[in-house]
């Protein structure tokens, strides 16, 4: 139980993990800004003792550029509200688009990007699939693909052929 | 040991960096908008997990060198990429063949990985897999597309194996380092896989209509150090910023 005084402090001071929590995860995606890092699934781990914040990154695609940006925004926020940041990057379990919170897809949808499909749904070596997306905007489903890729690694282009809109799909990996 | 699996990682990075550098020179001269973002993207791939790798290498080294110094602070012999990474970019089907030819080795390469006997190996093979299975559908479907296209997409096609294809059987070669970490299980034997290459390979080319070759006399060396013409020029290019601005980094 917080309850708020005049002064917008809480009384009694709030569990302090709950309070780093809200910090880190409400850090948006510096590339899909509509979405925190939370909802991307890329926070691994998170340990809190004392004022030290112990916390495991895992980045999208190998290579992908935001990851640094990323640390350094929780760095930076961390440092800014009295915590020594401890950011360990680590590879393993490899991400995926799976680990995309529901919160996160509807976001996506919401922005005008296709949330990624399960990713049990992909077939390997499967050329020229036709998989069938969504358009974000009128929810038809007949599009079709325009490129593997688009502004960014973890997305493609697609074109609905309903509503004309060009549209990005968050890859599923 | 970790001797062997240092040199045997540098063989890994150095194919990554170097097939990356080549895909980052299609940036802006690619042949449509959207290639012009397929290919710096695939590129980054690459580059990311060459980061992985030599970050790795660096550790294994002691710390000796960065992984910055690793990338970009060595002289042309001690790159140990194979030489089909470093052939230089012609038109977009030649291109995509290398790719192809290069993801489909490493895709099968990461899915022995996986139970290397290195974590950071077996981490670093499960995230770099399930982007080799991407790029193949890319670069695959652009075979198949041009070789079962127009005669001149078919006749390029043609010509583009008949170049690259010699320098294909370095992946497969075993320097010793690779052998002496073969036998301690830290990273696959690349001659188990050469059957699986080449049945997907030729798959894709059948499909594609296009002849697979039989070639006698093959192209190797870049595992030794011993590069093609091409790779000065290549590396002077890459290693400007850090040749005249030194100690940046990535």
């Amino acid at each position: 139980m917080v309850s708020l005084n005049g002064d917008l402090r809480p009384e009694e001071p709030p569990n302090l993990y709950s309070e780093v929590w809200d910090l880190v995860s409400s850090i948006p995606d510096p590339e899909v800004p509509c979405i925190t890092i939370h909802d991307l699934g890329i926070i691994r781990a998170l340990n809190v003792i004392k004022n030290q914040v112990m916390i495991k990154l895992t980045p999208t695609y190998s290579g992908c550029p935001a990851i640094n940006a990323i640390e350094l925004a929780v760095e930076e926020k961390l440092r800014e509200n009295g915590f020594i940041p401890v950011v360990e990057r680590v590879l393993s379990p490899p991400w995926t688009s799976d680990w995309i919170t529901k919160e996160g897809k509807k976001k996506l949808k919401d922005y005008g990007i296709a949330p990624p499909p399960p990713v049990t749904n992909i077939e390997e070596n499967s050329f020229f699939s036709t998989q069938s997306v969504a358009c974000p905007k009128c929810n038809s489903s007949n599009t079709k693909k325009v490129s593997h890729f688009g502004s960014t690694a973890c997305k493609a282009q697609y074109s609905c052929n309903s509503c004309l809109e060009p549209f990005e799909l968050f890859k599923c990996i | 040991m970790s001797e062997n699996l240092f040199f045997s990682t540098i063989e890994l990075a150095d194919d990554h960096l170097i097939l990356g550098h080549r895909l980052s020179e299609w940036c802006g001269h690619a042949p449509t908008l959207e290639e012009d973002l397929s290919l710096p993207n695939l590129g980054l791939d690459l580059l990311g997990a060459a980061t992985n790798l030599y970050s790795l290498a660096s550790n294994l080294e002691g710390g000796k060198r960065s992984e910055d110094e690793l990338a970009f602070g060595r002289i042309e012999k001690e790159y140990k990429n194979c030489l089909l990474v470093e052939k230089p970019n012609e038109n977009f089907g030649h291109t995509m063949l290398k790719q192809l030819y290069f993801c489909v080795f490493m895709k099968l390469f990461w899915n022995e990985c996986n139970s290397s006997k290195n974590k950071i190996l077996a981490g670093i093979s499960a995230k770099s897999q399930k982007e080799m299975v991407y790029h193949i559908r890319h670069s695959g479907e652009w075979v198949i597309r041009l070789g079962d296209g127009t005669e001149e997409s078919h006749f390029k096609m043609t010509e583009a194996i008949n170049e690259l294809h010699p320098y294909t059987e370095e992946l497969f070669y075993m320097s010793e380092v690779s052998l002496n970490c073969a036998k301690k299980n830290y990273l696959p034997d690349r001659l188990k896989i050469k059957k699986a290459w080449e049945k997907e390979i030729r798959d894709i080319f059948k499909e594609a209509t296009l002849p697979y070759p039989s070639i006698v006399h093959f192209q190797i060396g870049g595992r030794n150090g011993i590069h093609t013409e091409t790779m000065g020029h290549l590396i002077s290019t890459m290693q400007y910023l850090q040749r005249t601005y030194p100690g940046q980094t990535w």
